[in-house]
């Protein structure tokens, strides 16, 4: 078991290399220059050239690349340009936000559709079931910072149940929460159905039925616990539409997570900051993977012994 | 694909989604006639009017009639997504043929690419591009179309490592058959109900990216009739004039599940093992 988590770790080793290369390959060809936008149009060219120097701009882009990955491995992240503070204190900042939004979201989307998956193959084709599957087309065909929006204008300006945007409570993470789970409770809940109703189908499960096992305990033991490793990797391919929804449900709700900060830092060319917060996109990502992966031996026991 | 039709047809959904993917389609060709508006026209005495009989979907912060924005705006849709659709789907099969095919250094290369670019959360990718090539109708749907290649390619890239294995490409190979020739008429045409499919779930998926970049201020810039950045003006008026943000929203979810729609059943006709399938 610990081999395997050493190897899956250092496997993620180079795709976080690669995400730092293509960011900071993507913000070098920017075409809007950094330096300009912060000094204004009417900076000396002396300036200009200083605050390059300054930001190490002047160097070619490998060695800025090795250098930032040097820097990223002591724990330096840089100073935003903006605000001129450092970047790992503006992500420690943000980041329990988003942390906080997608772990309701994703605990939400897995309740509400490992539920209608498995109502949904246990009676297929029935009334249920055809409703929680227009339900899920409509779920994956709304964008998402359009719900948030009608959500908003029901729950806010009609009821008046629900704050507006903002943080600070748990009235405030509802509409967030759900806005960002709807999506992933659409795909949960196609994928359970057709994992759960596969199982269904198995040998052991007629044989467990033969046998006289209550229909509830063949549900519980046999097919959802079989049934749950695709689940298990959906959720977590998941967890990357949902940061990646993050950005759009924070800019709706005035959420004051990573999402926001990093749009605020694309339009302010604020290139040190973006590159941190996609960072740790990236990471969570990884670490998340890493945790499904894990998963799969604690589910699984053919797997683990396979270590 | 007589077969693959009949069943197509037998599944109503499907042909609901088919309807309104024409439906849009026309609409689209015929938006100057269809639209009772010009999509620019400001009118600021009747800016956020209520739906009704003069503006039947209300008027924006601007007094511009919603209706006809929104049947503009369906060019705008339409036309990113089928670009996108087109860069993904040549890019990916220019990429996954090379690397399925060749084998070696080139597929691994190829590969460990590709899996980095998967590894990335799709809207963060699509952001990343869309801030290196700066907003607009061009770059979004350039961005749009590099984020569906490194899904092609794999997709591409796993059918051909089968075909290739197949007994039939093996005996063409055996006869002699140049690889490129092999890989014209044998390897290609089997491709090609795959990516139909992925194509159609994918012009979906396009839809949304693109509305979802104009939202955030960074796609097709105003004044453009582009359904994402409608609901994104409409968000600043939201609490006095709800309309102005959530009808155009309205007509992106409509366009979005009628491909879903399409495609959902393009892959039940085309493929009757997968029936029912997640």
């Amino acid at each position: 078991m610990l081999t395997f988590v050493v190897r899956r770790l250092l496997l993620a080793v180079p795709v976080l290399l690669g995400v730092v290369f293509v960011v900071m390959l993507t913000i070098d060809l920017l075409p809007g220059d950094a330096v300009t936008l912060m000094l204004g149009e009417h900076a000396t060219k002396d300036a200009v050239a200083a605050l390059r120097a300054h930001l190490g701009l002047d160097k070619p882009f490998l060695v800025r690349y090795v250098d930032y990955v040097g820097r990223v491995a002591r724990g330096d992240l840089g100073r935003s340009i903006q605000q001129n503070r450092p970047v790992a204190a503006e992500l420690a900042d943000a980041w329990p936000a988003t942390l906080e939004l997608t772990v309701a979201a994703l605990l939400l989307a897995a309740a509400a559709g490992i539920g209608a998956g498995v109502v949904s193959a246990v009676r297929p084709n029935s009334a249920f079931d055809g409703v929680a599957r227009v339900a899920s087309l409509f779920g994956l065909s709304m964008p998402i910072f359009w719900t948030g929006l009608v959500l908003i204008v029901v729950f806010s300006l009609w009821l008046n149940w629900l704050p507006v945007g903002g943080a600070g409570s748990p009235a405030h993470l509802v509409l967030p929460a759900v806005t960002l789970a709807l999506p992933s409770v659409a795909m949960i809940a196609r994928m359970t159905r057709s994992a759960v109703l596969d199982v269904l189908r198995e040998d052991y499960v007629r044989t467990a039925r033969a046998k006289g096992v209550g229909e509830w305990w063949v549900l519980l033991k046999h097919a959802l616990r079989n049934a749950f490793i695709p689940i298990i990797t959906l959720l977590g391919l998941q967890s990357g539409q949902l940061m990646g929804g993050a950005v759009l449900t924070e800019t709706v709700f005035a959420w004051p997570g990573l999402g926001r900060l990093m749009v605020k830092a694309i339009f302010a060319r604020d290139y040190v900051l973006l590159q941190g917060a996609v960072l740790v996109f990236a990471l969570a990502f990884v670490v998340v993977n890493l945790l499904v992966d894990l998963s799969y031996g604690v589910l699984d026991p053919r797997v683990a012994r396979q270590g | 694909m007589t077969d693959a039709w009949s069943r197509f047809r037998r599944n109503r959904l499907a042909v609901v989604g088919l309807a309104l993917v024409l439906v849009l389609a026309l609409t689209a060709g015929l938006a100057p006639w269809l639209a009772p508006y010009d999509p620019a026209r400001q009118s600021l005495v009747e800016k956020r009017a209520r739906p009704g009989a003069k503006y039947l979907l209300g008027a924006d912060e601007f007094g511009r009639d919603i209706l006809s924005r929104v049947i503009y705006g369906s060019r705008v849709a339409l036309l990113v997504g089928v670009l996108s659709v087109t860069i993904a789907v040549v890019g990916g099969v220019l990429l996954g043929t090379a690397a399925g095919f060749t084998g070696g250094w080139l597929d691994a290369g190829l590969m460990r690419g590709v899996e980095i670019l998967l590894a990335f959360p799709y809207l963060l990718l699509a952001i990343a591009i869309v801030a290196m090539l700066g907003p607009g109708a061009l770059n979004t749907t350039l961005a749009v179309g590099i984020w569906g290649v490194p899904a092609v390619t794999r997709i591409v890239r796993g059918s051909v490592l089968a075909l290739r294995e197949t007994e039939y490409v093996g005996a063409a190979r055996a006869l002699g058959a140049p690889a490129l020739a092999v890989l014209r008429r044998h390897i290609l045409p089997n491709i090609v109900p795959g990516l139909v499919v992925y194509a159609t779930l994918f012009m979906a998926n396009a839809i949304l990216l693109e509305a979802a970049l104009s939202f955030l201020g960074l796609g097709v810039q105003p004044p453009t009739a582009s359904w994402g950045l409608m609901v994104s003006t409409g968000r600043d008026v939201l609490l006095v004039a709800p309309h102005v943000a959530t009808v155009p929203g309205l007509a992106i979810m409509v366009a979005v599940l009628a491909f879903n729609l399409v495609g959902d059943g393009l892959r039940d006709a085309l493929d009757p093992r997968l029936r029912g399938g997640a």
